[in-house]
């Protein structure tokens, strides 16, 4: 569905991609993960070309789309970004019914299917109680659901999630990793940023670590978040229950 | 109270613009009987009350919606734009660079050749101020460097004036140069409607078509681009909107602040706080606004006329610091 051929981005004199590559297929929830400043984020804004590349290309449906500005292919690409405030006290609804911009002309009202795709939004994202309240007055994992909700809306074949989970409660957690897995079942190819490494492995069909700009894992969870790669990334020993998940255990230090 | 729709909001601020227009036709220092002023408006009976209602009473009212109409719309897109509540047209510069324009034209005595001189000069000098804005801030303009860039011209328009006035080499253009500034509608006549009005049309348009754009915004501006907002656009499209439109009238009726903050504000609840559906009813409520003022300004007794951009500074000030202690509390 979307992909990246040898793509390098800098940020200003600091180069945050290194020549990565990678492919998101169709039905496929991949995961982004890595400690802080490895370049995930920077990635995903390289997909959607809000940042330029230095170099490599981009690639949506076997198309090269490197150099279409980022308003291009709305309809096929959503995105949520990381920490998004909102600027006026919209409602719920309203704010999710923005994931139907690109596909309304300028005074077009909401059709029926528009209604339909901004109802479901809310039931699977479980924001229905309060789609008519205004989001600033939400707390930030309600807003954030929100937010997600909206994303969904757009119903694109590609949908890039930055940090979905990062300010909510577990229930929720594993609500949204359920509404991005249910997205992948109609075909959508999902890429997601994430710090719970058990979600990760839990939800994701396939993992990237990422380290300083590089991908330098990618593949079956199990095999990505492997201790060595753990020890040699994160700089952290960890412990596995049967289930096959980690608690972190220890910092290792630099020289080990 | 929240209406349903935009729909609600633009009707309801539509009649109220037209029942405000047509009792300031009434409205003003020679009482004319309600039969006068149909004789006048329909051009039959007595020629001073032809003349009265005409010549005095229509294009200043007219001229009254125009210019309140503009600034209600420049100021509705530009808080959409920059995702700010206390920002107007003077933000950008707009207001006082196209002060700056007139103050010039009456300065060098061009303003007593023709009429058309000072308006022109106005919009010339704030479509100047908004190309050099837009080469200032760049191709991927932050809002923060927009306002930056927009205090900065706004300042250097300011500083220019007053060295105009500094520098005035009679007390007579000096005089004429602070009247101007302080904002009126006072003795306009239709060359003016005509003059300003192609500009303010124009200059509507252009804001009116940010409608699709600033809803997307209020999610920032990765989400707003990636929702297919050409951000680009969209910037020159408001900014370029809002030097015609505001241009336009601050060359008819001088520096009538604080409308394009303040009607916003009042609109902004019936149309549930979408940025794209507040900007038709805020410029009707900034016309509402204006015309309502200029009434103020005629009915109220006294030898001096007061000036209508001092009656608007006067209610709009305290607005503004109610706003400032309003926001202070909602953001916390």
């Amino acid at each position: 569905m979307i992909g990246a051929e040898n793509i390098s981005v800098s940020l200003g004199t600091h180069a945050a991609v290194r020549d990565v590559s990678v492919a998101i297929g169709a039905g496929e929830l991949v995961g982004f993960v890595g400690p802080n400043g490895a370049g995930k984020t920077s990635l995903l804004r390289a997909l959607l070309r809000l940042v330029p590349v230095d170099k490599g290309s981009i690639l949506l449906k076997g198309r090269d789309i490197t150099d279409d500005p980022p308003h291009k292919h709305a309809r096929d690409l959503a995105y949520f970004p990381q920490g998004q405030a909102v600027a006026w006290p919209l409602t719920a609804r309203r704010l999710i019914a923005l994931g139907r911009v690109p596909h309304r002309s300028t005074w077009e009202n909401l059709s029926l299917e528009d209604r339909a795709i901004i109802d479901h939004a809310l039931e699977i994202t479980d924001t229905t109680q309060f789609a008519d309240r205004p989001v600033t007055e939400l707390s930030g994992g309600e807003r954030s659901r929100v937010l997600l909700a909206r994303a969904l809306a757009v119903n694109a074949g590609v949908l890039l999630v930055d940090e979905p989970t990062a300010s909510l409660d577990p229930y929720h957690q594993l609500t949204t990793m359920e509404a991005l897995k249910n997205a992948t079942v109609a075909g959508t190819a999902v890429g997601v940023v994430l710090h719970d490494l058990n979600l990760a492995g839990r939800y994701c069909d396939r993992l990237c670590l990422m380290h300083e700009g590089e991908i330098v894992a990618d593949g079956a969870p199990g095999d990505v978040l492997s201790d060595e790669n753990l020890a040699r990334v994160y700089r952290i020993g960890v412990r596995r229950d049967d289930r096959g998940d980690v608690a972190v255990d220890r910092r290792l230090n630099d020289a080990s | 109270m929240v209406l349903r729709s935009t729909y609600g909001a633009t009707a309801l601020l539509s009649s109220l613009l037209a029942l405000a227009m047509i009792a300031a036709l009434f409205l003003g220092y020679a009482p004319l009987s309600v039969g006068a002023v149909f004789q006048g408006l329909v051009g039959q009976g007595d020629e001073r009350y032809v003349f009265i209602v005409q010549d005095i009473r229509l294009p200043r009212i007219l001229l009254g919606a125009m210019v309140g109409g503009s600034l209600g719309l420049a100021g509705a897109a530009i808080q959409g734009l920059l995702r700010n509540p206390l920002a107007d047209p003077s933000v950008i510069g707009v207001s006082s660079s196209a002060g700056l324009g007139a103050v010039v034209a009456i300065y060098y005595g061009f303003a007593a050749t023709s009429a058309v001189i000072v308006p022109i000069f106005a919009i010339t000098f704030a479509i100047t101020a908004m190309l050099v804005l837009v080469w200032l801030a760049g191709k991927d303009a932050s809002v923060l460097t927009l306002i930056l860039a927009g205090v900065a011209i706004s300042s250097l328009a300011a500083a220019l004036t007053s060295l105009a006035m500094n520098m005035s080499p009679n007390p007579f253009s000096l005089n004429d140069i602070i009247l101007w500034l302080l904002g009126s509608l006072a003795n306009r006549s239709f060359t003016e409607v005509w003059i300003a009005g192609p500009f303010m049309a124009a200059g509507g348009v252009l804001l009116l078509l940010t409608a699709r754009a600033l809803p997307a915004l209020s999610l920032g501006e990765d989400a707003a681009a990636t929702l297919g907002i050409d951000l680009r656009r969209v910037r020159l499209q408001t900014i370029f909107g809002a030097a015609f439109a505001v241009g336009g009238g601050v060359a008819v009726s001088g520096a009538i602040g604080f409308v394009g903050l303040v009607a916003p504000h009042l609109v902004r609840p019936l149309v549930g706080h979408d940025p794209g559906r507040l900007l038709l009813p805020s410029a009707l409520a900034g016309a509402l606004l204006l015309v309502l003022a200029d009434i103020g300004v005629r009915v109220i007794p006294g030898d001096t006329e007061l000036k209508l951009g001092v009656v608007t500074a006067l209610l709009g000030a305290p607005f503004f610091l109610w706003l400032i202690i309003y926001t202070r509390r909602t953001m916390r």
